[in-house]
């Protein structure tokens, strides 16, 4: 599985998704302040405890897949980064920012923060088009040209240019899935979150996704990658984090996570889905 | 999504049984016994007023309508009574949606003292009768605030129809799914702004066969503010009647007159729904 065609373009100097933007501040070398910092962070919901104490540090550039069993709080925790979910203790450090109840801070960080979702969610009553520009037209107040160019220029980056003035229900899932992430490039973040993204999507669909995601991590993109794709993970990951009932168990290069995983969890999770 | 579609070809024709049902319920059809009900029962009317001993006077109902004397063509009271209603019904729709969508943003609000408010508001207008509101907004809002009979009548009517229309809002945003909340606000987009590009444009759709039935609802229910003397068309025909003694006529006119206005509005509403049906 996976996306064995796109893997060799990483890195390379034409990479279609270098904006230049993503390699400000410096290469993660010699900038080790994480970009992402999660600090003994624990969710409830009502009595139930979602997360416990997880902490992680993610670097700028770094391309990190969460994956564990069905349930573990792996959406949790990728929520609690853009704040769709509050997190109770603990701290979450975003781009410098503190998440807290600030308002002001959480809407920074969402700008600077994409994040696709595993049911796409487009804004139906929008034109493919109008998807992608909505948001840098009311948030970032750009003009609708400039904004319209943005938008084209992305919707060509994910190989849809031809269906700018589609509605999102005349599309293929694969399809939704690129104009989503489009969308969430539009807003030129320096971090995308991915929540299953291919979760949703027919089996000869799943490729062009994660295509474009391999293309995406190319340009040196920070990547949090929820997914039970083990080839997209084998190609891309700099490191695995593997979630069980709330906790991170372990987190270790690809290298040493498929062959050699500390936890018998882990161990147990792999055979399960190398198996299919 | 059309059933006969998703038949296997050269399928039998449908049962008897269901072929009627179907005829029944086709416009046509339905019109048509519409018609013949409504013969029926005027015809039951006439007949009872002939044994009354009434006496018809038809032909003094025109003039009410207009008339064309030395001063040339004039509107007749019935036609002004007709907009003086209109007009009422405008501006307390108006004023009702207004009230609608902040209670209804009230409602689904994170404010605790906010969505307390919204629904002390709902329980006292949706348990008080129109008549008992409208007598306290003539008799004891009015003095207090120094409304005339014509403002406390809009502000009666938008308040008992905005709590009505609340509920329309409250129910297309709910009908709106959670994921474009977050996808919208994962963008950086402040509430309003989710409510104003992402949430009120989907509902529009869950929310105008409602709000064009509350605009049936609201020419109809204006016609109790002939009980404060508010001139509108119920008022005009009470007080043709006072003048004429002729209240068989004219009852019947300005129920015919009600009825053409909201037949109309509702056509105008289904070619609207129409409209906005082909969209996806
Ligand atoms: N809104 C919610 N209310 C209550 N419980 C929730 C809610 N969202 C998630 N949970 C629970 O939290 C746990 C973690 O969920 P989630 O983060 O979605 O897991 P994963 O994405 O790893 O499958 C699950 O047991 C789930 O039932
Ligand atoms: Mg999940």
């Amino acid at each position: 599985m996976g996306a064995d065609g796109a893997a060799g373009r990483q890195g390379r100097a034409s990479d279609p998704f270098a904006t230049g933007r993503a390699v400000q501040g410096g290469s993660p070398v010699t900038d080790p302040a994480p970009i992402i910092a999660l600090r003994d962070v624990c969710k409830f919901y009502g009595p139930f405890q979602a997360l416990t104490d997880v902490n992680l540090d993610i670097r700028q550039g770094e391309r990190v897949v969460v994956c564990g069993p069905s349930g573990s709080g792996k959406s949790t925790m990728i929520r609690c980064i853009n704040r769709l979910e509050e997190h109770d203790t603990g701290s979450i450090i975003v781009d410098g920012v503190e998440l807290d109840e600030e308002t002001r801070n959480i809407r920074a960080v969402r700008q600077d923060v994409g994040m696709v979702f595993q049911q796409f969610n487009l804004f139906p009553h929008l034109t493919v088009l109008e998807n992608l520009t909505i948001g840098p037209i009311r948030v970032r107040r750009m003009g609708r040209a400039q904004a319209e160019a943005l938008g084209r220029k992305f919707l060509d980056r994910v190989h849809i240019p031809e269906q700018a003035d589609k509605y999102p229900a005349q599309l293929s899932g694969g399809q939704q899935q690129r104009v989503a992430i489009a969308r969430a490039l539009c807003m030129e973040p320096r971090i995308m979150l991915f929540d299953e993204p291919t979760s949703a999507l027919d089996p000869e669909m799943i490729n062009e996704v994660l295509d474009v995601m391999v293309e995406l991590a190319g340009t040196g993109m920070t990547m949090v990658v929820v997914t039970h794709e083990m080839g997209f993970a084998r190609k891309v990951a700099d490191r695995i984090v593997f979630m069980e009932a709330g906790r991170i168990v372990e987190a270790a290069p690809p290298e040493k996570f498929f062959s050699a995983p500390d936890s018998e969890r882990a161990r147990l999770f792999l055979n399960q889905i190398l198996d299919h | 999504m059309d059933r006969a579609a998703s038949l296997p070809v050269g399928k039998r024709r449908p049962s008897r049984r269901l072929r009627l049902r179907r005829a029944v319920a086709s416009r046509p059809v339905s019109v048509l016994i519409y018609l013949a009900v409504m013969v029926l029962i005027l015809g039951a009317a006439f007949e009872g007023a002939a044994a009354m001993g009434y006496n018809w006077q038809w032909y003094r109902i025109p003039r009410y309508f207009w008339t064309v004397g030395d001063e040339g063509f004039r509107w007749g009271e019935i036609p002004m009574g007709l907009v003086a209603t209109l007009v009422l019904s405008t501006l307390a729709f108006a004023l009702a949606t207004v009230i609608g969508l902040v209670v209804a943003l009230l409602r689904l609000s994170d404010l605790v003292v906010g969505r307390a408010v919204a629904r002390v508001f709902l329980e006292i207008v949706r348990n008080s009768p129109l008549l008992v509101l409208l007598y306290v907004f003539y008799y004891v809002m009015g003095p207090i605030f120094g409304l005339d009979r014509y403002t406390a009548s809009i502000t009666c009517l938008a308040v008992f129809h905005g709590a009505l229309i609340s509920e329309i809002f409250r129910a297309g945003i709910e009908s709106v799914p959670k994921g474009q909340w977050e996808a919208a606000s994962a963008i950086g987009m402040t509430r309003g702004q989710v409510y104003r590009w992402i949430v009120l444009p989907q509902s529009v759709r869950f929310m105008l066969p409602p709000m064009t039935g509350e605009v049936v609802n609201m020419i109809k229910s204006s016609a109790i503010v002939s009980v404060i003397a508010v001139a509108e068309l119920t008022t005009i025909g009470r007080n043709l009647i006072s003048d004429t003694y002729m209240s068989f006529e004219i009852w019947f006119t300005i129920a015919a007159v009600y009825l053409a206005v909201t037949l109309l509005i509702s056509a105008f509403a289904s070619l609207l729904e129409k409209r906005h049906a082909v969209r996806d």
